[in-house]
Parts: C-alpha cells; sequence; structure tokens
C-alpha cells in the first residue's frame, strides 16, 4: 500500500511511461495473424477468393499498426550517452559506474528517487545457485575514466518498467553524443515453477519496431502478389492460412521480451516454413526438399534450447532477453557458462540462418511456392537467427570478445562469428555461379547476404548487420517476386537458360524492378545495399578485422557477377522460352495491378531505405534501432568512410566488368574444358562441396541404416531380454508362492484349524450320551465342587 | 445332642442316594434314591433344628417332604409313560443318541 505513494513505485509500475498507443499494444499484430490464420483454416473455402482475404487485411492492419508504432517510437524522447573513445565503450561494455546524477525523463522527483534507489541497494534479481556468480552492486563497478557508464539497475520484476535513463555527458562537450531511446517492456505472469516465474511480454525497441515494420511490408506484399500468383492453386486455403501462420510467428519472436515466446516464435517459422516448402509435396521433390530443410533448421534448433537454458540458469533463472543482456553486458555471466550458450545459440543461427555448413536446405527450399519463398527464405525467416544475436547480442559479444580488437588492435582478428560469416558470404557467391534456376541464384545470394549480416555481427558492426537485414528484405524480397512474376509467364519454369532470355523488351517494368532490385543487392550507389554492406565493411575494418573485410570486397565482387549472370541469361539476349504450353498460348508479359504494386513498393524501398542512414541524412537509422543492448555490450557505431565506399565501388564494377567480359565478349570461355584446374573446380561447386552427399550419404544414411539396426538390436534384444527375464522370473515367483504358501502353508493352517475344530467337537461329543446316568454325575460334579468352593471361601474368609 | 452322627448319617444317606441314581438301571430305582437324597436332607434340616431347639428345621422338613411327593408322582408319571412305549424301565437302554 505504501509503496502506491512513492515515486519510484510510480516508474516501477509504468504509469509514467506510455511511449504511444501503437508501441504499447505491439502484440496486436500477432494476434491478428493468429486470427488470420484460424479464420482462414476454418471460414477459408467459404470465402469468394477462398482464403486470402483474412490475411491480406490482417497484414495490412498490422502495417499501419507498425507504422504508427514507429512514427510512437520517433517521437520518444532519447538520451545521450557520451562517447569519447572506443576504450570508453569498452569500459562501458564492462559495466561501468552508473551516475549519482540522471537527467530527468519524465518528472525529476522520479530520477532523484531513482538514483537513490539504484545507488544505495543492489539490484533485485532472483537468487542465483551457489557455483553461479552472485550479483555485485552497482557501486563497486569500475570507474570509467571519461565517460559515464550506462550500467542499469536490473529489471524490478513484473509489470511494465521503463530502464532508468543513462547519464548526461557531463563533461566532454567536443565528443559526439549517441541518442539511445529507452526501451519500453511490458510483462504479463505466464507460469510458475517454484519460486521461478516465468513471464511472457512485449519488449519494443527502435530494432524491435524496425523488424515489425520489415515483417509486416513483405508480407503484406507478398500477399498482394500471391492473390495473383496463387490465383488457381490446388490448396490456396491452406497456402493463405500458413502464410498467416508464418507471419504471426515472426512477429511474437520480434515483440517478445522473453527468450521463451522467442523460442516459441522461431518453432512456429519453421513449421510454416516446413508447410510452405511442401505446398506441392504430390511431387516428391517437394516433400523430401521440406523436409530437408526442417531437419537441417532442426539440427540448429538443438542448439538454441541449450542455449538458452544455459542462459536461464546462468543470468539468475530469468528468461528475460533484457535482463540477460545487461547481466552480460556488466560481466555477470560467468565465460565459463556464457561461451557454451554463445557458441549453442550461434549454431542456431547457423542452421536458420542457412549459414555455412547448415546452408544446403535453403536451395532446396526453393521448391515452394515463389511468393513463399520470398517472404520465407529471402526476407524474414533467415534472418531469424541473425535477429536472434543481433537481439542477444552483449552475449555473443562478451562470449566471443569481440571488441577486443579496437582501431589500434590486431589486425586480423578473428571470431567463430565473423569466420563463419566470411565463409558463407564466399561460398554461397561461389555457388551462384553454376546455377541455371534462376531461384536457386536468388536463395545463394541469399545465403551470401547473410553470411554477410553474420558477418558484421561477428566484427562488432551490429548497426551495420542490422541494417543490411532490413535493405536485404526489401531488395531480396522485390528480386524473388520478380522471379516469381517471370516465372509465372515463361512456362512455369524457372531455368533461366532454357525458358528465359531477351525478357527486357518482353517485360520492361518488371526488367526495370529486378534491375533497382539487383543494383541495391549489388550496392551501387545510391540504392539502399550501397549504404547497408558499407556499414558492414567499414566496421570490419575499423574494428580491426581486416581480413574479414577483405574477405567481404571479394564477396561484393562476387555479387556484382553472378547477378550479372543472372541479369544476362534472363533479360539480354533473344528469348528462348516456349511460346506454347498444355494446349494454351504462353506470353511473357507484366504482370497485373498485384505483382506491380507488390514490385513497385520493394523498388521504391530498395531505393530510399539505404538512404535513411546515411551520414549526410544524420544516421537516423542507427539512433532509431539502437536499444540498450548494442550499446550495452559497447558496440561502437563508425562514421562514413569515403575510401571504403570507393572501394566497394570499385570492386563492384570490377565484378560487373568480369562478367560481362566473360558474357558478352566470351573472354575465358571454354576455360573449365581447357584446364584441368578450372574444371574440377566447376564440377566442386556444381556438386555443392559434396556436402548434400556428406549429409545424406553419411549423416542420414549412418542414422537410418546402421544406427537404426543397432538400436533396434538394442532394444529388441537387450532391453526386452530384461523385460521378458523379469517377467519369467516373476511368473515362476508366483507360481512356487502358490504352490508352497497358499497351498501348503495358508491352506494347512486352516484345514488345520478345521481339523482341530473338528476333534474338539467329537471330544465335546462324546459328553453327550443320552444317557441319564451320565447327566446327573455331571450335574453332581458341579455341584460338588460349587459346593467345595463356597466352603473353601468360607473358611478364607 | 450329638450333632456329628446325625450330619454324618445324613451325609451317609446322600451318597447312597446319588450312587443310586448314577449306577442303577432301574428308573423306579433312581426314583427311590431321589427320594433318599431328600431325605438326606431332611434329616439334616432335623438335626439342625433340634440343635438350636427351634421348630424351623422340622417345619422346613415339611416342606421338602410335600414337594418330594409332588416331584415322586410327576416321576412316576413320567415311568409310567417310558413302560408304555417300551414296555421297559431300563433307563441303560431308553438312550436314543447314537454318539
Amino acid at each position: 500500500m505504501l509503496h502506491a505513494l512513492t515515486p519510484l513505485a510510480a516508474v516501477a509500475s509504468g504509469s509514467l511511461d506510455h511511449p504511444g498507443f501503437f508501441v504499447e499494444t505491439i502484440w496486436v499484430p500477432f494476434a491478428l495473424m493468429v486470427g488470420a490464420f484460424a479464420l482462414a483454416l476454418f471460414l477459408g473455402k467459404r470465402m469468394p477468393l477462398k482464403g486470402p482475404e483474412f490475411g491480406t487485411i490482417a497484414v495490412f492492419i498490422a502495417l499501419i499498426w507498425s507504422i504508427g508504432a514507429g512514427a510512437q517510437w520517433f517521437m520518444r524522447p532519447s538520451v545521450d550517452i557520451a562517447e569519447k573513445s572506443p576504450q570508453s565503450i569498452a569500459c562501458i561494455s564492462r559495466g561501468g559506474q552508473l551516475p549519482e546524477r540522471l537527467p530527468a525523463l519524465e518528472h525529476e522527483a522520479i530520477g532523484h528517487a531513482q538514483a537513490a534507489h539504484s545507488a544505495a541497494s543492489v539490484p533485485s534479481l532472483p537468487a542465483a545457485d551457489a557455483p553461479l556468480p552472485k550479483q555485485v552492486p552497482v557501486a563497486n563497478a569500475p570507474q570509467c575514466p571519461e565517460v559515464h557508464g550506462d550500467g542499469h539497475s536490473m529489471a524490478a520484476g513484473p509489470g511494465s518498467h521503463t530502464p532508468p535513463p543513462t547519464a548526461t555527458g557531463g563533461e566532454g562537450s567536443a565528443a559526439p553524443t549517441m541518442h539511445v531511446r529507452p526501451y519500453y517492456e511490458k510483462e504479463w505472469p505466464w507460469w510458475q515453477v517454484g519460486d521461478t516465474q516465468v513471464m511472457w511480454g512485449i519488449h519494443v525497441d527502435g530494432y524491435t519496431l524496425v523488424m515489425v515494420f520489415t515483417v509486416a511490408l513483405i508480407s503484406f506484399c507478398v500477399h498482394v502478389f500471391s492473390l495473383a500468383y496463387m490465383r488457381t492453386d490446388r490448396r490456396k486455403t491452406h497456402y493463405f492460412a500458413s502464410l498467416a501462420l508464418f507471419t504471426a510467428g515472426m512477429f511474437l519472436m520480434v515483440v517478445s521480451s522473453s527468450a521463451l515466446s522467442l523460442l516459441f516464435g522461431w518453432e512456429i517459422m519453421g513449421l510454416t516454413s516446413f508447410l510452405l516448402i511442401g505446398h506441392w509435396w504430390e511431387e516428391y521433390p517437394n516433400a523430401r526438399a521440406a523436409l530437408k530443410a526442417f531437419f537441417t533448421t532442426r539440427t540448429g534448433d538443438v542448439g538454441l534450447l541449450v542455449g538458452l537454458a544455459i542462459l536461464f540458469f546462468a543470468a539468475g533463472r530469468t528468461f528475460n532477453i533484457a535482463q540477460i543482456n545487461q547481466m552480460a553486458a556488466a560481466g555477470l555471466i560467468h565465460q565459463g557458462y556464457l561461451l557454451p550458450a554463445a557458441i549453442a545459440l550461434f549454431i542456431a543461427c547457423i542452421g536458420k540462418s542457412a549459414q555455412f555448413p547448415l546452408h544446403t536446405w535453403l536451395p532446396d527450399a526453393m521448391a515452394g511456392p515463389t511468393p513463399a519463398s520470398a517472404i520465407i527464405h529471402a526476407a524474414t525467416m533467415v534472418v531469424a537467427g541473425v535477429y536472434m544475436v543481433g537481439r542477444l547480442y552483449p552475449v555473443f559479444f562478451r562470449a566471443f570478445d569481440i571488441a577486443s580488437h579496437d582501431a589500434h588492435g590486431a589486425l586480423f582478428g578473428v571470431n567463430p562469428v565473423a569466420v563463419i560469416g566470411a565463409i558463407t558470404v564466399v561460398a554461397a557467391a561461389a555457388l551462384a555461379f553454376v546455377q541455371d534456376d534462376i531461384k536457386k541464384v536468388l536463395a545463394y545470394s541469399t545465403v551470401s547476404q547473410l553470411g554477410y549480416m553474420v558477418l558484421a555481427l561477428g566484427v562488432g558492426a551490429w548497426t551495420g548487420g542490422i541494417f543490411h537485414l532490413f535493405t536485404h528484405a526489401m531488395f531480396k524480397a522485390l528480386l524473388f517476386l520478380c522471379a516469381g512474376a517471370i516465372g509465372d509467364v515463361v512456362g512455369h519454369s524457372f531455368n533461366m537458360k532454357t525458358n528465359m532470355g531477351g525478357l527486357r523488351r518482353l517485360m520492361p517494368k518488371t526488367f526495370a524492378m529486378f534491375m533497382v532490385g539487383t543494383a541495391a543487392l549489388m550496392g551501387i550507389f545510391p540504392f539502399a545495399g550501397f549504404w547497408s554492406k558499407d556499414e558492414i565493411l567499414l566496421g570490419a575494418g575499423k574494428n580491426g578485422y581486416l581480413l574479414i573485410s577483405a574477405v567481404g570486397f571479394i564477396g561484393a565482387m562476387m555479387t556484382a557477377a553472378y547477378m550479372t549472370r543472372a541479369v544476362y541469361y534472363t533479360f539480354f539476349g533473344d528469348y528462348r522460352g516456349p511460346t506454347e504450353s498444355h494446349g494454351h498460348k504462353v506470353e511473357p508479359k507484366d504482370g497485373g495491378w498485384e505483382y506491380m504494386l507488390a514490385l513497385g513498393t520493394l523498388s521504391v524501398m530498395s531505393v530510399v531505405a539505404g538512404i535513411i542512414n546515411a551520414p549526410f541524412f544524420g544516421l537516423q537509422f542507427a539512433h532509431y534501432a539502437l536499444g540498450e543492448a548494442p550499446v550495452g555490450a559497447g558496440a561502437p557505431e563508425p562514421p562514413f568512410n569515403i575510401v571504403y565506399a570507393l572501394l566497394s565501388t570499385v570492386f563492384v564494377a570490377l565484378g560487373i566488368g568480369i562478367c560481362a567480359a566473360y558474357l558478352v565478349k566470351g573472354v575465358g570461355r571454354g576455360l573449365s574444358r581447357k584446364v584441368a584446374p578450372a574444371g574440377a573446380l566447376v564440377t566442386f561447386l556444381t556438386k555443392k562441396y559434396y556436402l548434400d552427399d556428406l549429409y545424406e550419404k553419411g549423416v542420414v544414411h549412418f542414422i537410418a541404416h546402421p544406427l537404426a539396426r543397432a538400436a533396434n538390436s538394442f532394444n529388441q534384444g537387450f532391453l526386452d531380454g530384461i523385460v521378458n527375464g523379469v517377467a519369467s522370473m516373476v511368473r515362476s515367483l508366483s507360481t512356487s508362492t502358490y504352490d508352497k504358501i497358499d497351498q501348503g502353508l495358508v491352506d494347512g493352517a486352516v484345514n488345520g484349524a478345521g481339523r482341530g475344530a473338528k476333534g474338539l467337537g467329537g471330544v465335546f461329543g462324546g459328553l453327550a450320551t443320552g444317557r441319564i446316568q451320565t447327566y446327573a454325575s455331571l450335574m453332581f460334579i458341579g455341584v460338588a465342587a460349587l459346593g467345595a468352593f463356597v466352603v473353601a471361601l468360607v473358611y478364607t474368609y | 445332642m450329638y450333632l456329628t452322627q446325625f450330619v454324618v448319617l445324613s451325609a451317609v444317606l446322600f451318597c447312597l442316594g446319588i450312587y443310586g441314581i448314577i449306577a442303577r438301571k432301574n428308573g423306579v430305582a433312581v426314583l427311590m434314591s431321589i427320594e433318599l437324597i431328600l431325605n438326606a436332607a431332611n434329616i439334616n434340616l432335623v438335626a439342625f433344628g433340634a440343635l438350636f431347639k427351634q421348630v424351623t428345621g422340622q417345619v422346613f422338613s415339611l416342606f421338602v417332604i410335600a414337594v418330594a411327593a409332588a416331584e415322586v408322582g410327576v416321576g412316576l408319571a413320567i415311568i409310567l409313560l417310558i413302560y408304555r412305549n417300551r414296555r421297559t424301565v431300563n433307563l441303560s437302554d431308553s438312550a436314543e443318541m447314537k454318539g
């Protein structure tokens, strides 16, 4: 009761933190899509269009919601963190001193009360077990030399709250400032085990809203596109239901405050990915591809479970992501727990985000409908792994010590995340060269770009990675939908060499939009990819990962090259496709309003999405998206560097030039035939590094046959033998019990008692003779005994 | 006078009477033995009455004689009926139980 009177309680109850209606109800898009899924499933067949209405309307409302939330978030006041140098940031990441003086975010009184509270008391957390590190009071945190840290007191428990605002830059007016909008979190109790309470809630910061907007926009474009693409499909209702469920899962994952509901959304997306890839499961390869995707991502999901379990216990029995992040950033989670957790979580990222070596499922996943490929395997689901790494960034930052190479440190820094990302970039780009199917080219391109995102996260360029996620979603979805539009009109095939060619004259609008997407993908100024890819390469270079940065440049060159190849085969030359199929005429032309609306929207985004993080525009995206996590981890934000920009443009031009020379002028044609190593390389690439063979014949075959047989014989022979042995032993035991104990002992006792009674009766029966004399004599004996008794009584008395 | 003699006499007669009930086969003899017992009790009563120079003993003895008479009547009636049914008064032969 008294708590309600103190200002601190007022903050803790969240009555003063109202970022806005759309922000506070950011779970509504998730609910909308779940409702659309249920309605489509149960009522879809009765609708006039057979199902898409629910999903399309719901996702449109979700899009409006996300725009509203984004606008409201934009108007949220932000706080400064004075930034002096990377050393200061590293100090912050090690849990710098919480300042005494706090700025007034809402009320002066609240700030002072909070400062007194935070400085005086130990932050409240559920007690950890003995082997885990105890919570240290914030007052003992190391003093950072020039800057006020941003070590927060931990979440105070259920209910919505806002973290205490961070310091103002008191000294150093010349230092650049970094604005951070404090995150908004609201939780409800989900269940309780013992004294551990698991919560379900929303955690909103710029990162969340960027993701929500991305998912909503791409999903909307895909829904619109699918209206036309899947118009005559055999299972249209189920397709739209799955699409709605997928969008719901992604929404859940990005807004969740609890790692458990993040896992929930993750799994929903895995399921719907399976459903959508295998949409035409009557054809066996599609079903196989769906299974392959599901199993491969499942292999990674084990890592997610293990990692979350480790973090749950290491962070003091909490699933709250913000809490885990703050603990990791402050160095309160022992490295012995943090490193295995980070490795396990990164394995999940490798599986879900198709990094090398678990990328093999993504190209096969192109067996699904193209709009589904656009949303799931280009823009949103595959970035779930990247999102998760970005969301839990302090964990990875501390575990892999990503900040250990600042601008003055080693040149060739490595850590698992960056290395895997770099390998993926190059390996997938190489594979994209030998594909004839345009969707497969785009799939490998996606894998390569995901490698860029993971690379960015691995070198500490968090903003770069997330920005690339945002822009990539736009232009990759655009590219996939263009491919869908093309494939729809050239005889339902995506083979560039046999079905396409010369389409720039036949489908001019689609060609234009495809070129916009390609330019964005290659990273040509001023399209979206230029800004985001540049930021990644710059981050890698400036943070001391020069080797990784070089790999990034080579990847950019290869990207330009294979996209040039794809564009050439698809749009240039003469039309090689069929003109007649199944009795009706095949005529490549631009699609209807659905196609144009979807493609147009994404084209516009591909152009402008990059500008919002351009330096002359004030790095708006970075300021918008930065939440607590990366700043707490101490990830610095590099400014724009013209050298890197020019260098990347040079590499891109090289890539285009080399490929164009090969294709148009025929330079180097036939090299793979004439030179044996080149031919071997082509074979190696065509066989996808023999990874598929390794997985299928090695791993899967081993599990399915020898291992299964061994398990079966173990089960039948050993385990069943034990069970049967126990059964026979029990049977013999019971038989002997029956014979000896029941029949012999117990019945013997019973019969003996009967015989005894009979004998006794016989004895007493002998008394009843029927002769009067016997009775009379007995009577007299009795009387005599009585008399003797009386006499004895009298005498003793 | 001497109480002891009379009480001993009573006891001897009593025992003879019991012997008679138990050991005699003839029903009438059994009845006679019963009478003997009753009269032994009478002698006891009279002897003690004479000891205390009261007439109470003799009065009670008269009661006993009356009862004895009634009881003999009933007993003889039973014996008579047994004789009518079995043509013998041998009590040993009248036992019908088979055990």
